[in-house]
């Protein structure tokens, strides 16, 4: 594992020294500090869209409340994207994710509202995670199966998962007869973030503290081990500049979101049930980083790993770069596809758990178009549709432009027609700039 | 490169929205109730005749489904088309286009070949339909279009009034709370039953108000209007989270155009602590939202008896066959379509379900007890005890 890792590493370090006679420019800098320069571009224009909205809906976007609903709103699609990113990354495509997302999701719904009570009752503490495991494992059942029709069988990506897309609509539609399924149990509503469903402000910062020093850590294991391999390395400014900015970005979104307070009606229940007088001012209770959030920042940091740093995910990207010489290296490219394709069913569960959480309800309808939006996050966030190259944060950071530009324009009153024209123009426009900058910079 | 890249994602999109499209197609052109949109995604049934000899003598009437893999055509309608048949001694025979507008085509030829005398037809396309309900009514062979409207003015059509589902629903939250701000969620923009909805809503909280628009001196204000991507639940209640966080929660009722929507609504009030203390509508009669209407956080479900529309079906057919001229089949009103065909018609009325009359889809057999009044305080609620 290793020496794949290294080979790459290297690979890297040729093509930033062939640029290293650049003049000093902000672009040189920005280069020292190895940030993905398409990074940055997305982040400046999510601070643009998100400026601009605040500006157009008179002052309500970038409030805490609203950024932490559209925190909120981004997980499902943004846990999904991170899959989806591995599947274009290996030359493939998987258009079923909405419609698996249904089967899954009301499969889960059908478990823990009609089955498992059968057994346990109702509200038992195992049911939530019967649900979610069993899900989970449909997901990756689910994913495997397309992934060795397409692996194994030779059918292309495209048409096995349009196939699924009819198929698993119609499994959802089939599993409950086109019935709503609801309520949920209990402990399962807290995987989709609201009303109770978040970690509160103080275990907020912890978690942004411990995330921040996890990331001052990283980076210096990381200098260690170019030192130790002998590859260049970061200028010092640069390595903390990189570790200012992102601990400040983590706390900073931290403290945003503390400022969100439990709503009024609830918070008077809370100072009820616990005998509090209720104060002048109002109760300020922080509601803290929502599950939903937690899950999707979790999954992106595992598959960031995954992708970076485990075999399967640099083979993955090997075989995306150039999938005959991956097998002639000695690469199983079927069997890495087939796992790819099962990790994204296991991703859609999660993704499915927390719509259906936080919805309280399982519909067969459910996720219903999702796949384009799971596809654009990933292709916005400058995953390359012909394969080898992508990144998991730029996917995460592709989903919160997609749902802040769909959240931005309901606040505005820009109404759903209106909402899917701009959508896809700024799909469209976003590679275009994309495609047209690397253009330049190859030439 | 540039080029391979952009091919390759146009390519997904147009796939991907032809996928959308063709789902949506039904909904759109067909003009059928919301009740089955949900149910109305793809199935890959094959398509499948299912027929009953008939005797040539008698009077027979076919029915064309255009998905009988939809529960509740099985479950609800054809029982009461059958019985109304059954009455008038007529046979029933029937085929299953398995959604395909194509093999309904041919499914009516068929229909007519084994002799049926009048043709019932839910269409799975009521524009694609029309050549062969055109042919039909050549031959001297009565046509209704059964819940979903095809546009030709020589067929009969029944449904439900989907403009007075909106009236009801606006009527019920009206009730409760006959001022201040509301938000209407509407259903998908490409369905046209959606605007019928809101046209119905707005015509009633004008009239009851006298105002002429609902904007800030009239006591009902409009602070948030939004069409349901779909009648997705999920899309809904992104959207009802929106309008709470512009009004920094000053919503006091909420318009929901179905069930499914209303569900999204009330998840993201309840998120606000303000579920129950809001009125939120929805139609269809869901079992889930009708546990909502027993448990207090929805209003009214305006009820769609499937049951009606399947009796009213099968008299007019009966009547039809025996050769009654279709403007004097009783209970016909004039029915403007939008393509503005005048069509002879039978607009049955729907039934609004509030917490007061839920004894109603329980003495109708619609729903259980136990699954209404799930989770349902004792003393609450007459029906639950």
């Amino acid at each position: 594992m290793a020496d794949a890792t290294e080979i790459i590493e290297a690979d890297e370090k040729i093509e930033g020294d062939e640029k290293k006679g650049a003049r000093r420019s902000f672009g040189a800098m920005l280069r020292a500090t190895e940030i993905d320069t398409h990074f940055v571009g997305m982040v400046a224009a999510l601070l643009v869209i998100w400026v601009g909205f605040h500006i157009m809906s008179g002052g309500t976007f970038l409030t805490a409340r609203n950024l932490w609903n559209l925190s909120v709103q981004t997980s499902a699609v943004a846990i999904m994207a991170t899959g989806m990113v591995l599947i274009i990354v290996s030359r493939n495509i998987d258009l079923s994710v909405g419609s698996m997302l249904a089967t899954v999701g009301m499969a889960m719904a059908l478990l823990q509202a009609e089955i498992l009570p059968k057994w346990l009752g109702y509200d038992h503490w195992a049911t939530w995670i019967i649900a979610l495991i069993l899900g989970m494992l449909l997901g990756a059942a689910i994913g495997g199966l397309q992934g060795f029709v397409v692996a194994y069988v030779g059918v292309p990506s495209f048409i096995v998962t349009l196939g699924g897309l009819l198929v698993w609509r119609g499994v959802a539609w089939w599993e409950a007869s086109g019935r709503t399924i609801a309520p949920m149990d209990a402990t399962f509503q807290l995987l989709g973030g609201l009303p109770r469903g978040r970690i509160g402000g103080v275990p907020s910062w912890i978690v942004g503290i411990v995330a921040s020093v996890a990331f001052v850590a990283m980076l210096i294991v990381g200098r260690r081990r170019r030192l130790k391999y002998g590859f260049r390395l970061r200028p010092r400014w640069a390595e903390i500049v990189l570790g200012v900015f992102g601990c400040g970005a983590v706390l900073g979104a931290v403290a945003v979101i503390n400022r969100y307070y439990m709503p009024e009606n609830l918070a008077r229940q809370f100072a009820e049930d616990h005998g509090i007088a209720w104060p002048e001012g109002g109760l300020h209770i922080s509601l803290g980083i929502a599950s939903p959030v937690l899950i999707a920042i979790g999954v992106g940091l595992a598959l960031t790993f995954i992708a970076t740093r485990v075999r399967f995910g640099r083979y993955v990207y090997a075989i995306g770069g150039n999938p005959e010489a991956a097998e002639l290296a000695g690469i199983n490219t079927r069997w890495t596809i087939v796992k790819s394709f099962a990790l994204m069913g296991v991703l859609v569960a999660l993704a499915a758990a927390v719509q259906v959480a936080r919805l309280n309800a399982a519909v067969s309808g459910l996720g219903d178009g999702t796949e384009l939006y799971v596809i654009a996050a990933a292709v916005i966030g400058g995953t390359s549709l012909l394969g080898g190259s992508g990144t998991i944060s730029g996917a995460v950071l592709g989903a919160l432009v997609m749902q802040s530009l769909q959240s931005g324009m309901v606040l505005m009153g820009v109404d759903a027609p209106i909402q899917q024209i701009v959508v896809g123009v700024v799909l469209v426009v976003a590679v275009a700039i994309d495609s047209i900058y690397r253009r330049r910079s190859t030439t | 490169m540039l080029n391979r890249k952009f091919v390759a994602l146009v390519a997904v999109l147009v796939m991907l929205i032809a996928a959308c499209g063709s789902s949506e197609d039904t909904t759109t052109t067909a003009g059928e109730a919301a009740t089955t949109v949900a149910a109305e995604t793809t199935t890959t049934a094959a398509a499948e005749t299912t027929t009953t000899a008939a005797p040539a003598e008698a009077l027979v009437v076919g029915v064309s489904w255009n998905n009988y893999n939809e529960e509740r055509w099985a479950a609800w309608d054809e029982p009461a088309i059958k019985d109304a048949l059954d009455k008038a001694n007529a046979t029933y025979i029937s085929t299953d286009a398995g959604s395909s507008a194509e093999q309904q085509l041919s499914d009516v030829e068929n229909l007519i070949t084994q002799g049926a005398n009048v043709l019932i037809i839910l269409a799975q396309d009521g524009t694609a339909i029309k050549p062969a309900v055109a042919s039909a009514i050549a031959q001297g062979i009565p046509v209704i279009a059964y819940d979903r409207l095809i546009e030709d003015p020589g067929a009969f059509y029944i449904t439900f009034d989907n403009v007075e589902v909106g009236r009801m629903q606006a009527r019920a939250v009206y009730a409760v709370q006959p001022e201040g701000n509301y938000v209407f969620i509407k259903g998908n923009q490409a369905d046209a039953n959606a605007d019928f909805l809101r046209g119905g809503q707005e015509e009633v909280l004008l009239a009851e108000t006298g105002c002429e628009e609902l904007v800030a001196p009239c006591p009902i204000v409009n602070v948030g209007e939004s069409y349901t991507d779909n009648w997705d639940p999920a899309v809904a209640q992104t959207n009802m989270e929106q309008f709470l966080t512009l009004n920094d929660n000053n919503v006091d009722a909420v318009v929901a155009s179905n069930d499914g929507t209303a569900g999204g609504v009330v998840a993201a009030l309840a998120a606000q602590g303000m579920a129950g203390l809001v009125p939120v509508s929805g139609q269809d009669g869901d079992f889930a939202a009708l546990n909502r209407v027993a448990l207090g956080t929805q209003t009214v479900s305006v009820w769609k008896d499937a049951r009606d529309l399947g009796t009213a079906a099968g008299e007019v057919a009966v009547a039809l066959a025996a050769g009654t001229a279709m403007a004097d089949v009783d209970g016909m009103v004039e029915f403007t379509t939008p393509e503005g065909n005048v069509m002879n018609s039978i607009l049955l009325t729907p039934i609004p379900i509030t917490q007061d009359n839920l004894s109603v889809v329980v003495d109708a057999g619609w729903i259980t007890v136990d699954t209404l009044c799930q989770d349902v305080p004792a003393g609450t609620v007459d029906v639950c005890g």
